[in-house]
């Protein structure tokens, strides 16, 4: 009998032939592009490359460098900060726009393509609408001074402390509308069945949501993280747009500093070592995750 | 010429150019004036019966240079592509990916007319030349707003030491003694500017160009980094990021000097404001006859195709002509790498640059002393400094001795 | 930051028709929603003034004396370079290489979401997984290995290499997607059909991709949406004569010397920005129902 989809048993080459060349584009760019070219970026991290890609082998040179560059270090710390606070910020914040847009309420479409609309624009747009938004002369500083509140000042882009939070507010109303279409989703999902149970059993609506709806919301959490984070990790166009990593390189970004480093530096081997900081990092930490998620057993 | 020019074009539609060969050329000049500078080398290309096509790529360093680089090395390469001349483009050279223009260079006596000589070295890599230089902007200019010293009743400095002696005056009045956007370039370029101006032009080409340790050590550029420490106190409270918003704070005089390349002239031009009446331009801030020789290039990648290479050498040839170099320098506001050419219609600023680059000292600027990485590691350097109130000018010396060191 | 926080404690009881709560609810969304829309509105308005207006400052006040100019500007007469002639140049190419891209890209990512879902093999979740990682790689590295791929395939500079670079790029987060929502449909189906004797691209054809609308949909947003905007890929994998609608913008927003048109350039940055915009006003209901369907069960 056919083969169930579940089924462990022993296979051969030609067993399921079908499949294995319908996925032959996946098996290429996973191994061609995604393996291939990580190794082809790791083995020339290790050389002198500077605008052409060269082996000339320099052991652990670039990688040292790479480290006790200010703006590396400077980098981390910014994608860390980033990656909290729109991680948190954009899960919390998408999960209770979800749930008030599931209240059953009227012109629900109106509000959720109004929430969902920024998603659609660029980052290059996004960041320059921001730039100018948060510019102190013309912007929301300007306007509440304008109002008669002459101390306040709200300023961060000019700030080098606080201004990677700037560019969070940026990223936040571009991307918590599709976390919160995703949250939306997936709150549709739930069956009626576990309202009514809640309701009869008196059972407080926060707490339904919080140990009943949270944990079966999980795949979509599971789906939300993985782009959000991929997207967290790529930053790159926003923070060219609306900041440039500015003011001085306070808030540079670690794909900043690859790009950099292969295109301004024309120094490939930094970028490389860089790229490979990176890829390593997200290697240790999807891995043991991905084979946990995806490489037991499906959930039906 | 237009006709030339519409019929030109037409051959090309009709027969496939059959005689008029399609040129792509890649540049970063987007905006209104580079882009009417550009036009003047379309003009005289397509006159000489060949067609431009043109590939703008705004963003010079971040945009335009993965495309250049991707193009030539994909085997699919633009007919020619600007560059600043300089160390950046050496390694595609190294690779043979680009054409040498010795032999047009040789017979028509390139060596000879181009002025300062300094230049063409720079497009010399084992004795032939790679590149057409087309201009030179120098970067070594202070910039001051009349109308801010006036405000503060106070003469227009005659150099850096009567700006910060005016310093004082100048807070007092609201404004801000010196503008320094936040992008790192510009803060590198400060220091640049204080190495020429205060060391002089011997010790700028010890420390940059030879990347001479001693050098960096020595009593003159200890003079330099009080001036740096000088310089970011006075700049204390800028609070902008791009160059043409620090050169609006001139325009408006809400800031007394800003130290900027030529093309600051640009947007001087644009608000209708006159050089010695409204503004007030210092080369080498006002204490050296010192230019830079700054510039941009156009190199041209190897292709087998005849009539390519033929037109490529059409192209070469228009770019360097006096004509050319006139028409394209005047709409560009930097001046022209040949010495033999009239520049009667150039404003004041320039015709002080012009009179420098004739007789004064002329100095590499800092993308042909360093390597493009070490380039951007200075200025990132320098922008790390005027942000960091509590980074001595010792660190800032031990990392310049560490980038020169890495770079020699 | 402060602006965000207003959006801090609400109630979120499901379905009560007590009229004081569904107040709260109906006023912290319609903040919400102005707060969203807040810079939308500064580019429009933007758009609308004259430059010596902007200069004057206030972004928030709307323009004085309201001009079309900046737009019929922007789409037709902005110089990039030496073309005048706005960004009507690049509006087919981005069209002509979106198109494709889409549908190649998703063509590919569902039978891979199918094959993964459905005809497990042996290493199919490695494969997957290595995707996954994929999904972080900041694109820029892969940019030198990837113009000597295409070289050597001889597509550097053609359409068909920009289209093969959008396929591999889309892949990881669209096969996400794909499997995801075909592991949800029910496995009777799927059963059923190989009793039937249906093979692997029967089923795909017959019964898969007919069921797998509301996913189709997500994904042609996404990916139009990805790939319309897109600026590097369409910059440096082609040629001049293919250049995107981004590359005009970044030409009009990022010239790096001489005065900036802000009234151009937003203008510029909406028409851009239109067709993504279309697609998610017309089809946002949709894109919500195809998550729905897919993303709830992993």
């Amino acid at each position: 009998m056919a083969k169930s989809r579940a089924s462990g048993r022993p296979f051969r080459l030609f067993r399921n032939i079908n499949a294995k060349l319908a996925a032959i584009p996946m098996i290429l760019t996973a191994m061609v592009v995604f393996v291939g070219f990580s190794a082809w970026t790791i083995t020339y991290s290790f050389t002198r490359s500077r605008l052409l890609p060269k082996l000339d082998f320099v052991g652990l040179g670039q990688y040292e460098r790479l480290w006790a560059s200010d703006k590396w270090l400077i980098s981390i710390q910014n994608l860390v900060i980033f990656g909290i606070c729109m991680l948190v910020l954009s899960f919390v914040i998408g999960f209770l726009l979800a749930c008030l847009l599931d209240q059953k309420i009227r012109f629900e479409g109106v509000f959720r393509t109004i929430l969902l609309y920024p998603f659609a624009l660029s980052f290059v747009v996004t960041g320059l609408v921001w730039q100018w938004i948060l510019n102190p002369d013309f912007g929301i500083q300007s306007i509440i001074r304008g109002m008669g509140w002459q101390s306040f000042t709200f300023d961060p882009l000019n700030d080098g402390r606080i201004v990677i939070f700037g560019v969070v507010i940026a990223a936040l109303w571009q991307g918590t509308g599709f976390v919160m279409v995703l949250m939306l989703a997936g709150l549709r999902g739930i069956d009626d069945e576990i309202w009514k149970a809640s309701r009869v059993d008196g059972v407080p609506a926060w707490k339904t949501y919080l140990f009943v709806v949270v944990p079966m919301l999980r795949p979509v959490f599971v789906t939300t993280l993985v782009i959000v984070t991929a997207g967290i990790v790529k930053v790159y166009d926003l923070v060219v747009a609306q900041t440039g990593g500015g003011p001085g390189i306070a808030s540079e970004v670690p794909a900043k500093y690859v790009y950099d480093q292969m295109f301004l530096n024309q120094n490939l081997g930094q970028g490389f070592a860089a790229s490979t900081m990176m890829l390593l990092t997200v290697a240790i930490i999807i891995i043991p995750w991905a084979y946990l998620e995806f490489g037991g057993r499906r959930r039906g | 010429m237009k006709a030339s020019f519409l019929i030109g074009a037409t051959v090309t539609c009709l027969a496939g150019g059959v005689q008029a060969t399609e040129i792509e050329v890649t540049h970063w000049w987007t905006s209104g004036g580079e882009a009417a500078a550009v036009a003047e080398f379309a003009k005289a290309f397509d006159a000489s019966g060949n067609k431009w096509v043109d590939g703008a790529i705004a963003g010079s360093g971040g945009v335009a240079r993965p495309v250049m680089i991707s193009r030539i090395t994909g085997r699919d390469p633009m007919g020619a592509t600007q560059f600043n001349h300089g160390q950046q483009a050496q390694e595609l050279v190294e690779a043979g990916l680009m054409r040498s223009l010795e032999e047009v260079a040789q017979a028509d006596g390139w060596r000879d007319v181009v002025h300062p000589a300094s230049i063409l070295k720079s497009c010399e890599i084992d004795g032939q030349i790679y590149c057409v230089p087309v201009n030179i902007h120098s970067q070594l200019w202070l910039w001051l707003s009349n109308a801010a010293f006036e405000k503060a009743g106070l003469p227009v400095p005659k150099d850096w030491n009567e700006l910060v002696a005016a310093a004082p005056k100048l807070r007092e009045a609201g404004i801000q003694p010196l503008v320094i956007g936040q992008q790192p370039w510009q803060a590198g370029l400060v220091l640049q500017n204080l190495i020429a101006a205060v060391a002089g032009p011997e010790i700028y080409g010890k420390v940059l160009s030879e990347k001479n340790l001693e050098a960096v050590d020595g009593p003159e550029m200890a003079k330099v980094f009080e001036a740096l420490q000088t310089a970011r106190e006075l700049s204390t409270g800028s609070n902008v990021q791009e160059w043409n918003q620090a050169t609006a704070m001139i325009i408006n005089g809400t800031a007394g000097g800003q130290i900027m390349g030529d093309w600051a002239q640009g947007e001087f031009a644009i608000a209708e404001q006159v050089a010695g009446k409204d503004y007030t331009c210092l080369p080498a801030l006002g204490m050296g006859e010192i230019v830079s020789t700054g510039g941009d290039a156009f190199y041209f990648p190897k292709v087998d195709d005849p009539a390519i290479t033929k037109a490529q050498e059409d192209l070469a040839r228009v770019m360097i002509s006096p004509e050319a170099q006139v028409a394209f320098n005047l709409k560009k506001g930097s001046m022209p790498v040949r010495g033999d050419v009239n520049l009667d219609a150039a404003n004041d600023c320039m015709r002080k640059g012009l009179d420098v680059l004739a007789n004064g000292a002329i100095v590499e600027a800092q993308d042909q002393a360093l390597s493009a990485d070490a380039s951007t590691q200075f200025n990132d350097l320098m922008i790390q400094f005027f942000n960091q109130p509590d980074m001595t000018t010792e660190d800032a010396k031990a990392g310049l001795k560490d980038i020169l060191e890495f770079d020699s | 930051m402060a602006d965000i926080t207003f959006e801090g404690p609400y109630g979120r009881r499901p379905r009560s028709r007590i009229s004081a709560q569904n107040i709260v609810i109906y006023s912290v969304l319609t903040l919400v929603a102005i707060y969203y829309l807040i810079p939308l509105y500064v580019m429009v308005v933007t758009s609308l003034k004259g430059l010596p207006e902007i200069r004057m400052g206030n972004i928030f006040s709307p323009p004085i004396e309201a001009t079309f100019e900046p737009w019929a500007r922007a789409w037709s007469s902005a110089c990039t370079g030496l073309n005048c002639d706005g960004l009507q140049r690049g509006f087919w190419n981005s069209v002509r290489i979106t198109v494709p891209s889409v549908v190649f890209s998703i063509l590919i990512a569902s039978i891979n979401g199918y094959a993964l879902a459905n005809w497990r093999f042996k290493g199919s979740e490695v494969f997957f997984a290595v995707l996954m990682i994929g999904a972080f790689i900041p694109y820029q590295v892969m940019i030198y290995p990837m113009v000597i791929l295409l070289r050597e395939l001889g597509i550097y500079g053609t359409l068909t290499g920009l289209v093969l670079v959008h396929t591999i790029f889309g892949m990881p987060i669209l096969t996400l997607l794909f499997r995801n929502y075909f592991t949800t449909l029910p496995e009777e189906l799927f059963k059923a059909a190989r009793v039937d004797g249906t093979g692997f691209w029967g089923i795909y054809f017959r019964i898969m991709l007919p069921l797998s609308v509301p996913m189709l949909v997500v994904a042609v947003i996404l990916q139009a949406t990805n790939i319309w905007n897109d600026f590097l890929f369409g910059v440096v994998f082609t040629r001049p004569e293919y250049y995107p609608m981004t590359v005009q913008l970044n030409n009009i927003v990022n010239t790096t010397t001489g005065v900036r048109e802000y009234n151009v350039n937003m203008a510029a940055t909406i028409l851009t920005g239109l067709v993504p915009l279309l697609i998610y006003f017309v089809s946002g209901r949709l894109f919500v129902r195809g998550i729905a369907a897919g993303a709830v069960k992993g």
